[in-house]
């Protein structure tokens, strides 16, 4: 066969570049065969969903949530109408894979939310991508179009009495609308701060009405996993860890890239594919899921392998699959008062604990990393992230506060000879 | 049943035809139309940045009250959304924006350093505008392209792996 054999989302990347995001190059790979076989088989949505339940796929997005029993959850016959929502707000620092598919693979992007919506009752879809994202935006959007014309999306699509539209929601820059009720809200064109749940999307989401909100890479593992069925998805990976992932490997690599391997993978493998640290250097540190996973240091890294489990044992997260390397000669306090400005920045304002405590973190940090810290700080940060955590509507509380936890005991020296010698302790580059 | 109530609405009686021209009608109806009729709401967004593109980069509390009376919404509803998105400009903007991701990736590949310059060539921080209004610098958080680190985001163009000399050269090229 050709090379894209073990690829899953990355199923064109082998085509070339000029032609591999349209319509007739998905054709050529089999694309809209597997929507096709359902609507002329008419195949029972139970079925499709008990297929991506022995696949074990997780949420792409970060959280993990088997997606064959997050689809179960709506009430597929109950009248009115239902949604299913992509999430391609991609914003997580350090993930970059969701671009990517839209960029190269939108069409089985589209097969895939057309499939979900068939499985959950949906006849409309939105797929909410950021607004930075004008490339990606353009690719999908004509994607769509081709999709219509050929009559794969649409109003009683090849003839089987099934309706399925789909439109861009374009984002405006917030971090926060990666969270799934903030993402409803945005499409309600409201600011994007997210909902108190219970009650959950499946009941209560988009305009009220029962929605499913899956990420990109997610939807987009679909189709292969029909084509070649639950069990052989799940083999790829790890038990209870089914498939291929993609893994944005970035920071202080050789060669950053998107890398799609089976989750399992040793994280030395997944180094050695983005060419090692760059040049030359010792590995420090690992943030392994995007930078609002807890980080660990590079030797503990180098025994693990990656996928969801492997990774929350060692007290981390896979979360959307971005590993952040670090080499020697980085200032961790550097890098923590980086990412604390980000969430203090991306904070909505909504709850006190995160409006008030993310400020407080990137001040705090901010005066240590100048050389005006003081011990006690230390023990601040300590409890102010501490309160931050699980006492928000959403997680990006629990996401400010984790690298703070983790990079204090972890390189709780670093801080220390900073507030003491006002210089960092390993600053090489 | 319903957890949510819709949105607050706003009837404007006015003659909307007199709002915007008429090919930005155009875009912002087809926009309104991705949603369900009662939802007009939705296109708010997307009508902003119509709006904010068509005016030169920067949106006024005169056009965010038009496109308030268009999708017959609250003024105040639509300048929440306005200051909620880092991509909406409230103040008047230079003929071009070049935003640096300052995020963990870029940090790691050296985005300080262009940001660094860009103050000293430019004489300019995050946030200000050349003197010609040639250029708004702004800092952004992550634009989600961490494999190309650092990365520029010029106008609507990802610009990768740049160094403080390319970023000069791609900076020239702008009219």
């Amino acid at each position: 066969m050709v090379d894209n054999q073990n690829t899953v989302c990355f199923r064109t990347m082998h085509l070339n570049e000029t032609v591999r995001h349209s319509l007739a190059a998905y054709r050529s790979l089999g694309g809209y065969q597997q929507w096709e076989r359902i609507l002329t088989e008419r195949l029972e949505p139970e079925g499709i969903i008990e297929e991506l339940k022995l696949s074990v796929l997780r949420g792409r997005g970060g959280a993990g949530f088997p997606t064959g029993l997050k689809w179960s959850f709506m009430p597929r016959k109950a009248p009115g109408q239902k949604y299913i929502v992509c999430n391609s707000d991609e914003g997580e620092p350090g993930t970059c894979k969701d671009r990517d598919i839209l960029r190269y693979n939108p069409h089985q992007l589209i097969e895939g939310m057309a499939i979900a919506g068939y499985c959950i009752g949906a006849t409309v879809g939105y797929n909410y991508i950021r607004g930075e994202f004008y490339e990606p935006i353009a690719h999908f959007e004509a994607a769509i179009q081709e999709a219509y014309a050929a009559g794969f999306i649409g109003k009683n699509i090849l003839g089987s009495g099934i309706d399925f539209d789909l439109y861009v929601h374009r984002g405006a820059g917030a971090y926060v609308c990666g969270e799934e009720t903030a993402l409803l809200e945005s499409i309600e064109g409201k600011k994007g701060q997210p909902r108190y749940k219970p009650p959950f999307p499946a009941q209560s989401g988009l305009f009220g009405r029962p929605t499913t909100i899956n990420n990109t890479e997610t939807l987009a593992s679909v189709p292969v996993i029909l084509e070649r069925g639950g069990q052989w998805f799940l083999d790829q990976g790890r038990p209870n860890n089914g498939g291929l992932k993609l893994f944005s490997v970035t920071g202080h690599v050789n060669q950053p890239g998107n890398f799609e391997v089976p989750l399992g993978t040793p994280f030395r493998e997944l180094l050695a594919l983005a060419g090692g640290v760059k040049d030359g250097r010792q590995l420090k540190a690992v943030i392994p899921g995007g930078s609002s996973v807890p980080v660990l240091p590079g030797e503990i890294m180098l025994q693990l392998d990656m996928d969801y489990d492997s990774l929350a044992k060692a007290g981390t997260m896979l979360g959307s699959g971005a590993v952040i390397v670090i080499a020697e000669g980085t200032c961790m306090v550097k890098v923590l008062a980086n990412l604390a400005h980000f969430y203090a920045h991306e904070s909505c304002g909504q709850c006190t604990p995160c409006r008030e405590g993310t400020g407080w973190l990137a001040r705090v940090l901010h005066r240590i990393l100048h050389g005006h810290g003081q011990m006690s700080d230390l023990a601040l940060l300590d409890s102010v992230a501490g309160r931050i955590g699980g006492r928000t509507i959403c997680a990006l509380g629990d996401a400010a506060a984790m690298p703070v936890q983790s990079f204090l005991k972890h390189y709780r020296h670093e801080f220390e000879h900073l507030i003491k010698h006002g210089r960092p302790l390993d600053a090489a580059a | 049943m319903s957890f949510r109530t819709a949105p607050p609405a706003q009837l404007y009686t006015g003659d909307k035809q007199a709002l915007f021209t008429a090919e930005l009608r155009t875009a912002i109806e087809n926009e309104i139309a991705k949603y369900p009729a009662e939802r007009k709401q939705s296109a708010v967004m997307a009508s902003l940045t119509l709006v904010q593109d068509a005016n030169g980069g920067c949106l006024t509390i005169a056009l965010m009250d038009q496109v308030a009376a268009y999708l017959d919404m609250p003024p105040i509803a639509v300048y929440e959304v306005a200051s909620f998105y880092g991509m909406y400009d409230l103040e008047p903007v230079g003929r071009h924006k070049v935003c640096v991701c300052n995020s963990i990736s870029c940090l790691l590949n050296g985005s300080d350093e262009l940001l660094t310059h860009i103050e000293h060539k430019y004489g300019v921080a995050a946030g200000g505008t050349t003197s010609d209004g040639k250029v708004t610098f702004k800092e952004f958080e992550c634009l989600g392209a961490c494999k190309d680190a650092p990365v520029v985001l010029i106008d609507k163009t990802y610009h990768e792996r740049l160094t403080p000399a390319a970023l000069d050269q791609l900076i020239d090229e702008l009219d």
